[in-house]
């Protein structure tokens, strides 16, 4: 694919390097409207609503389901009783509104890049894996390996959520309204997490980089993680993050560790996930 | 990969057979090589319900031979109870190779036991003033099926969906596992021992007996030495963290409590609900919706946690 030299990354100088082996065909333009969205994404209405009833269905039918409803221009989709069946919603690419009214099992909301997904009840384990843009919120509990991955975004969970939370994340912003467990941010790359509750132990264990704030206490850091300054660019983007999802606490922010990589370790590149689509 | 699940009731005996049933239906998808039960019934005085097999489902397929074999065995089972003074006052036979009994017995559960387990091909699967065991290849609506669980009315139970990773699929290998020779206790587990022979040969100096090589046996019988010196079972759950090695969630049962247990990394799932009169635990939360089809707040336990509940 050395094709691949001449694309507007490489005019753009983000990268010299020749990009050989590579074989993925879908390209982004700066001039394609909004910039990032994929050629074969739908056009839909906002403002055309439907809804899917989950009970009597599998996660294949629920998904396929979903598709259909995007292919025919519905850009909002309620989706009732999913019952906590696991993959649902996953590898939308597009922007739309997705209201569920009741819970997720395992791997819901994977591979999303630009939906708005809301969720009334709680999600299992692995949500919002590999989420390059969009935003996710969770009303309550989600299970562990909450974001895995995460490329770009914002995914919220009002309640608690599992063990390593954010595990190899290398983009977008995790909040989190309650604790989260063991490992959280573990070989953490980039991006955001933020618990406004206690975190278990190892947080941030191995970290490239990124930033974890937490509210509340910390039972121990990992390896290479180390603490920092929360300064007043940190406290602000902290008080307008958190207000956008209504997990503000009362006292402020102020009260809030910030925790870091020592990059005693190694480093990751220094690309970021828009830049990445633009590479690929 | 395995599902495991548990249920307890805070007041008083449910129809639990038919909703851990229910519940392991909903996860076969996590182990679909056997299925088990380990579920409390109503005690009686001086009586246990003792659960047996003298071959394994396997052994059906070897020719007509097994046939008589499997007559000849029960009859020497028989011949066992009578000369230890055995009463027994119900038999059942759900399939041609496991037995249910219901039997009044003064003496020492472990010497019964040994005596039945030298006869070819036996092997107690529980015995229990409330505790009754079952366990078989197939999932949970065909094993419960089989040996007619949907009437079961208890307090509490646990149940396993197995896939094969460190031994053989057959009933000897299949969760729950009873800790010999301890009376109704039980337990499943998903994960891996890795500090299992070493723990295991150990136990075997101590007089322990395993009648499989999965590492979830161990856990039984370990927990069961535990309580045997005194420990409370939320001391032996505690302790277990710290003298096991691996990853693993693990559910115990005993005559009226109900114990959880996760490892140091909180690698393997559990999903639990707790209300004011049940609390129900399961792999993941399918399992619990197949019983509480309404919307739930549940929550995961973190790394080291250890619970247990009354029934």
């Amino acid at each position: 694919m050395a094709g691949l030299t001449d694309s507007t990354s490489t005019q753009m100088g983000m990268h010299t390097e020749p990009l050989t082996g590579r074989d993925i065909k879908t390209k982004f333009t700066l001039e394609h409207e909004g910039g990032f969205a994929y050629h074969f994404g739908r056009d839909v209405d906002f403002n055309r609503r439907a809804e899917i009833d989950c009970a009597e269905l599998d996660p294949t039918e629920i998904n396929r389901k979903i598709r259909e409803l995007m292919d025919s221009g519905h850009g909002s989709i309620v989706v009732r009783n999913p019952g906590a069946k696991h993959s649902l919603i996953v590898g939308i690419l597009n922007r739309m509104n997705i209201i569920v009214e009741g819970s997720l099992g395992y791997f819901g909301c994977g591979l999303l890049d630009g939906p708005t997904v809301r969720i009334s009840g709680r999600v299992g384990w692995s949500f919002g894996e590999n989420m390059m843009a969009g935003v996710c919120v969770v009303e309550e509990n989600a299970g562990s390996t909450f974001g895995a991955a995460l490329r770009g975004g914002d995914l919220v969970c009002k309640g608690s959520v599992g063990s390593r939370t954010g595990i190899d994340q290398k983009g977008g912003t995790i909040l989190v309204g309650g604790d989260t467990g063991a490992f959280s941010g573990f070989m953490m790359q980039r991006g955001r997490i933020v618990v406004c509750g206690n975190a278990g132990k190892n947080l941030g264990d191995s970290m490239y980089d990124g930033t974890i704030y937490v509210g509340g206490t910390i039972r121990d850091l990992g390896v290479d993680a180390v603490s920092a300054q929360l300064t007043d660019l940190d406290r602000a983007w902290l008080r307008r993050k958190l207000k956008m999802y209504e997990l503000l606490p009362g006292q402020g922010v102020d009260h809030f560790t910030k925790i870091v990589a020592g990059k005693q370790l190694w480093s990751y590149d220094n690309l970021e996930p828009t830049e990445k689509k633009l590479v690929l | 990969m395995c599902g495991i699940a548990g249920l307890i009731y805070r007041d008083g005996a449910r129809k639990i057979g038919e909703e851990m049933t229910a519940m392991l239906q909903a996860l076969r998808h996590r182990g679909p090589d056997s299925t088990g039960f380990a579920m409390y019934g109503a005690p009686g005085q001086n009586e246990y319900v003792m659960r047996f097999k003298v071959a394994e489902k396997e052994d059906l397929d070897g020719g007509t031979k097994i046939h008589r074999a499997i007559r000849e065995r029960k009859a020497a089972v028989g011949a066992v109870l009578e000369e230890l003074g055995v009463d027994v006052l119900e038999q059942e036979e759900p399939t041609e190779y496991a037995l249910r009994s219901r039997i009044s017995f003064r003496g020492d559960l472990k010497n019964l036991a040994d005596h039945i387990e030298e006869v070819e091909g036996g092997e107690i699967l529980s015995i229990g003033n409330a505790l009754e065991l079952i366990k078989d290849l197939g999932d949970a609506a065909s094993v419960s099926e089989t040996y007619a669980l949907s009437t079961f009315e208890g307090t509490h139970g646990i149940g396993h969906t197995r896939m094969a990773t460190e031994s053989d699929v057959d009933i000897r290998s299949a969760h729950p596992y009873w800790a010999y020779p301890y009376n109704d206790i039980a337990v499943v587990h998903n994960g891996q021992i890795t500090n299992y022979w070493l723990m295991r040969r150990q136990l075997e100096r101590d007089g322990q007996r395993f009648v499989s090589h999965c590492d979830s046996e161990l856990l039984a019988v370990y927990t069961a030495v535990n309580l045997e010196k005194g420990m409370t079972l939320e001391e032996s759950l505690h302790r277990s963290i710290d003298e096991i090695d691996g990853v693993f969630t693990y559910l115990i049962t005993t005559g009226n409590e109900l114990g959880m247990a996760k490892d140091t990394m909180a690698a393997k799932p559990m999903v639990l609900y707790e209300a004011d009169d049940m609390v129900a635990l399961a792999s993941e939360e399918v399992a619990i919706r197949a019983i509480l089809p309404h919307e739930i707040d549940t929550t995961d336990p973190y790394d080291e946690e250890v619970r247990v509940w009354q029934a």
